[in-house]
């Protein structure tokens, strides 16, 4: 699986701009849906019909990660920039990213690095990228451009590190489900989502679209192993989290302890999570139409919306396993 | 050319009526359809020349501009009110308003500079401590003339001034006067939508009911927007610029542009000669917000006639940038295919 998660997390992909990863996911998935459609707002819908017996489920992951997108060329060649979904000042200077056209830019701020230190972060208007560009005319890109992180997966052994974890480890448990998953009653849509980042808006418009029964997000959620952390209390390689709730959602109880039985029955280990702050496509897909009972198996994940996330190979294992088992089974509560 | 009627027109939001019955006026003639929905908005149909089933474009502008709306009395027979929409304290104090749908004279209190303190010369009024003055000597006279939740606007007459034009609420009477003109033009190969929409200010919702009926292939949304080219900046790009031309919307807080309808955009201004400027992204939010996560996803963009100004007494545009916008409009939607 690390050379799926390290071909899918160096893609590039930041919200609205999908379709580099949205092809190599349909190179990935080849072979192993019934049918496979995009719709009008890009996300990709993989259908498994299933033999008819069970229940119609939807199941997310979002393709795109949170980037910038420059907003000014300035006289010297810098370029100003906005975020795209929740990027963090702090994580950026001194950081590399990538726009869709190659071209490759160092993320600063004024004043530089030696001034900033021990000072309060300016606001994201005092920023810049700095392409290397002689002067203003040789910038190979402009106003509306988007980037992402450019950052290479380095391997850990038990753990890797990449950026777009978040949620390209999602995206890499549903094609590696697919692949695993011989026989299931129900149908079941795979859902690799756009725009999550910035408001779960393909999630929305996928879930009104497809009308499921039953909903499953598989995101990152954030973990509280390191250093002075927020409590809480999921930790790497202690298994794949069965989400209780987030800021923005509150697990139907039927489906999570469904989840829950799904793993001791089959041995896998598992935590439960409570996030504090954060949601997925589940809140999104839980408030559709006449509502659907929802639920999130969720990757343990430091460093979130970092260009470094960190997850433990075996939680993401553990994961596939969990959500093939429940695929196979009856989805009952 | 439709923007000095609507633009003198009373309209904030959830009282859309005088300009929504201007545009009927406007319209009657020239569309198939037009009725009314649950919430106010006036969604026209101009049917397509094409075969069955033809395929949808929707074109929205909001008839709602911010304002007031009257929500006390104080002893004296002044009115205490309270903003609809995004309306700035700073540019009350002092300002000429008409109140109720009898269009009522008033005036909003200001302290004369002879009697402020030094540190008052400083302070925003606080829209709370304000008070619209309608001649009325009592709390009683005051009730008789003016009930409350009746909205209140800015007294401001439209005028042309060389290639400007002035006058209130551009934001979005001006996106309107573009879509009266792209509706008044020559039926399409495929069914055209005008959507008039309501409450845009206080939250997009007209849009968002008015895109779940239409159900359309794509969208696009016609808008009056901020431009802070002026004071000019050293190296810093405004939001938008007058006579620059049409805006075209990438990214803003509320949706991101689909790609194909951007390029379609782009390519046929290239192929007339219209100049066109990419609002700076990140900034404001558009009624594209609501009807692109309509249903199942419904691929929108957003063109914009730039204007100083906005959601104060007197906004500013340039009146060869709104010629352009109906003239990219008018062939874009003559190249649209689904």
């Amino acid at each position: 699986m690390k050379e799926l998660i390290k071909k899918l997390t160096e893609a590039y992909g930041p919200s609205g701009h999908e379709e580099q990863v949205r092809a190599l996911i349909q190179e990935e998935i080849a072979g192993l849906a019934d049918e496979v459609q995009v719709d009008a707002l890009g996300n990709l819908i993989a259908l498994r019909q299933g033999d008819g017996q069970g229940r119609k489920v939807m199941l997310s992951a979002h393709m795109d990660e949170i980037g910038v997108m420059v907003t000014h060329v300035d006289d010297k060649g810098f370029l100003r920039f906005t975020r795209i979904g929740g990027v963090v000042p702090p994580t950026l200077p001194g950081n590399r990213v990538l726009f869709a056209n190659g071209t490759v830019g160092v993320i600063n701020v004024e004043k530089g690095i030696f001034d900033a230190v021990g000072k309060k972060l300016p606001p994201l208007e005092k920023f810049y990228i700095d392409v290397g560009a002689q002067d203003k005319d040789s910038v190979p890109v402009g106003v509306g451009d988007a980037a992402a992180f450019l950052r290479e997966m380095s391997d850990l052994g038990d753990r890797v590190v990449a950026k777009a974890m978040d949620d390209r480890i999602g995206c890499a448990v549903l094609i590696e489900t697919m692949r695993r998953l011989k026989k299931t009653p129900h149908q079941v849509a795979f859902v690799f989502s756009v725009q999550e980042e910035v408001g779960l808006r393909g999630a929305r418009t996928s879930a009104f679209g497809l009308d499921p029964d039953v909903g499953i997000a598989v995101d990152v959620t954030g973990t509280g192993d390191c250093p002075e952390d927020r409590p809480m209390a999921v930790s790497l390689g202690k298994g794949p989290a069965i989400k209780v709730r987030d800021s923005g959602m509150l697990a139907h109880p039927g489906l999570k302890e469904l989840m829950i039985r799904r793993a001791e029955e089959a041995g896998i280990p598992y935590q439960l999570e409570v996030l504090p702050m954060g949601s997925t496509d589940a809140m999104a897909i839980q408030v559709t139409r006449e509502g659907v009972p929802a639920g999130c198996l969720s990757i343990p994940c430091r460093h979130i919306h970092s260009p470094s996330e960190m997850v433990d190979i075996r939680d993401v294992e553990n994961a596939v396993r969990l959500m093939v088992t429940i695929l196979e089974n009856p989805i009952v509560w | 050319m439709y923007l000095e009627p609507l633009s003198n027109a009373v309209g904030v939001s959830g009282a859309e009526d005088e300009v929504r019955r201007i545009i009927r006026d406007a319209l009657g003639d020239h569309v198939d359809e037009m009725r009314e929905d649950a919430l106010g908005n006036l969604l026209v149909l101009k049917r397509g020349t094409g075969p069955e089933p033809r395929p949808r474009v929707m074109l929205a502008a909001h008839m709602d501009e911010v304002g007031m709306m009257v929500v006390g009395y104080t002893g004296d027979g002044g009115l205490k009110f309270r903003a609809v929409g995004g309306l700035d304290a700073r540019v009350l104090a002092g300002a000429q308003v008409q109140v109720g749908p009898d269009h009522i004279p008033g005036v909003i209190g200001l302290k004369p500079i002879h009697l402020l303190e030094r540190d008052e010369r400083e302070r925003i009024p606080k829209i709370e401590s304000l008070v619209i003055e309608i001649g009325a000597s009592s709390k009683d006279e005051a009730k008789k003339a003016v009930r409350l939740g009746e909205r209140a606007t800015f007294l401001t007459r439209y005028q042309e001034l060389g290639p400007t034009a002035t006058g209130k609420a551009f934001d979005d009477r001006a996106g309107c006067a573009v879509l009266i003109e792209l509706l008044q033009g020559e039926p399409l190969p495929f069914d055209l939508y005008g959507a008039f929409t309501v409450q845009e200010e206080v939250g997009l919702r007209g849009a968002r009911v008015a895109a779940y009926a239409i159900e359309p292939d794509a969208a696009f949304v016609l808008e009056g927007t901020i431009a802070d080219d002026l004071p000019r900046k050293e190296d810093v790009s405004p939001t938008t610029a007058l006579g620059k031309g049409p805006a075209i919307t990438v990214m803003d807080r509320s949706f991101i542009a689909d790609k194909r309808l951007l390029r379609l955009l782009f390519n046929t201004a290239e192929a007339l000669g219209i100049p066109t400027q990419i609002k700076q992204p990140g900034i404001g939010g558009t009624d594209a917000g609501a009807i692109h996560i309509t249903r199942e996803g419904v691929p929108s963009a957003a063109v914009s006639v730039p204007c100083r100004y906005i959601h104060s007494p007197v906004a500013m545009l340039n009146l060869t940038d709104l010629q352009q916008t109906i003239q990219l409009m008018r062939a874009a939607l003559e190249k649209w295919t689904p």
